[in-house]
């Protein structure tokens, strides 16, 4: 299975597991992750740039139309919806909360499904709430591969036990894991 | 080709049924958000699928009437991103003040949080009483909201908040009355407010003015059709006039980009050159 892009869902421990996780990517990691993290609305996105600096992948915040591309980590901005086009570009939207979060997981899991199909991968880490996982069991309904973070390992098990219990997840593992998996896959990939 | 799935083909049959009948036009708006209210829609409405809804449009006026309100995202807040109206303060208002008379045109004001806004930072700043604001959205439920000036006590907080952090000189209550639930806005406020329902797709210029704002309408629209809704603000500023984006929206893939210059890169405030 050749997958085009990996969504990934984080709430509270987010910046920890994304402090774990992306120095941990290799440079030719060819698939582009997009993530929500939610986070207060008037933040400013200065953690993008610290975690840029310990990263081997350019971290940035998505544009609205911009084109996805390959090594790259893209990350929702706050206080608007992120979505994935069919045409592969992100559209932002200001509509009402959803699970209490703006963005939401659910609203960019649900449009990237649409968008990928079954070459997508989602990832729901660490969290207090249940935001994600309707969107997860839609990326599982395409035919995508389904993935969550062991909830003992977890700073808040509370969002990956949601999608673990309400769905037949493909995956349950650590951060560490979880990138190793995705390295795997990815590495598949490269030499087929 | 690609080939487009049942439901890709259900929507753009029901957005050209909207357009037909009701002369709303969806159908350059960004795909994935249609998608998501239109599947939201059905999901409460009960009904089968997307086909149905289409014969609903067709035949009542009451269910497309609170389908076109589901299309149309009326969030908004006052003094939303408090750092755009200080830009506004320090750096619009100085320009303004050398007109003997403004126009200022808010496009997709929604229910009237951003116009009230610039009602209250033109009167600190002694512009007030030679402004005409002209407040504009296609949604006419919205509009009505607006005019009435009413809003829930609940948000005042934040509002407080807001207009503090943008730079406000007053105690902000000194702008409405409450009661229980409410706040009533001061009527002065909207002396000089002219509310106007404008499709921003479908109908043109309709008046020459020195400061358009139009803060998060165009990220629901297509490139072509935000191309197209640049040309329309273009052709109604005068020369050296300011436009006013949302924090995520840009000049910078639109044909306009070179006809202006940039007054605030970060809170996106552009001026166009003469
Ligand atoms: C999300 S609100 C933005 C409100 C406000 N400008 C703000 O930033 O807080 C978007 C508004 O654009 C309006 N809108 C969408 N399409 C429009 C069109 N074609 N013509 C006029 N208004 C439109 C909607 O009705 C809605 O009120």
């Amino acid at each position: 299975m050749n997958y085009e892009a990996i969504v990934i869902g984080v709430s509270s421990g987010g910046m920890n597991a994304m402090k774990t996780m992306f120095p941990l990517l290799p440079k030719e990691f060819n698939i582009p992750i997009i993530i929500v993290q939610h986070i207060s609305a008037n933040s400013e996105n200065l953690w993008i740039r610290l975690l840029n600096d310990k990263s081997n992948l350019e971290i940035k915040e998505a544009d609205e139309k911009e084109k996805i591309e390959h090594g790259k980590i893209y990350i929702a901005p706050p206080n608007y919806h992120l979505l994935v086009e069919k045409n592969k570009t992100f559209s932002l939207s200001i509509d009402e909360r959803v699970n209490f979060a703006r963005p939401s997981i659910d609203v960019l899991f649900e449009s990237a499904a649409e968008a990928y199909k079954n070459k997508l991968i989602g990832v729901i880490l660490t969290g207090s709430n249940n935001d994600g996982t309707k969107g997860l069991k839609l990326i599982k309904e395409y035919g995508g591969l389904t993935i969550a973070q062991d909830p003992s390992t977890a700073e808040s098990g509370f969002m990956p036990a949601s999608a673990i219990a309400a769905m037949q997840v493909d995956y349950i593992l650590s951060l560490e894991g979880i990138i190793n998996l995705l390295i795997k896959l990815t590495q598949l990939q490269l030499y087929k | 080709m690609r080939y487009k799935d049942t439901t890709e083909l259900e929507i753009s049959s029901l957005l050209e049924v909207i357009y037909q009948k009701y002369g709303y036009d969806f159908r350059q708006y960004s795909e994935a958000h249609i998608r998501r209210r239109i599947m939201n829609k059905l999901r409460m409405s009960g009904l089968e699928n997307i086909t149905q809804m289409q014969s609903m449009v067709l035949y009542d006026e009451t269910f497309s009437a609170s389908l076109l309100q589901d299309l149309s995202i009326t969030v908004t807040e006052m003094f939303r991103d408090p750092g755009f109206y200080r830009s506004v303060r320090e750096k619009v208002i100085p320009l303004l003040k050398t007109y003997s008379f403004i126009k200022i045109w808010h496009a997709g004001c929604s229910t009237g949080e951003e116009a009230y806004s610039m009602s209250i930072i033109l009167q600190e700043e002694g512009l007030y009483d030679r402004t005409t604001i002209y407040a504009t959205d296609f949604n006419q439920q919205a509009l009505n909201y607006a005019k009435q000036g009413i809003f829930s006590n609940k948000m005042m907080k934040e509002y407080t908040s807001n207009y503090q952090l943008s730079g406000g000189k007053e105690s902000f209550s000194n702008y409405y009355i409450s009661d229980d639930n409410n706040v009533i806005m001061n009527q002065s406020l909207k002396k000089n407010i002219v509310w106007a329902n404008h499709n921003l797709v479908t109908d043109s210029v309709f008046a020459e003015v020195h400061l358009i704002l139009c803060r998060n309408v165009l990220i629901y629209f297509d490139r072509n059709l935000q191309n197209k809704v640049q040309k329309l603000f273009y052709d109604s500023l005068i020369d050296g006039g300011i436009l006013c984006l949302g924090s995520k929206e840009s000049l910078r893939f639109s044909e306009f980009h070179e006809e202006y210059s940039e007054l605030d890169k970060q809170q996106r405030i552009f001026k166009k050159k003469y």
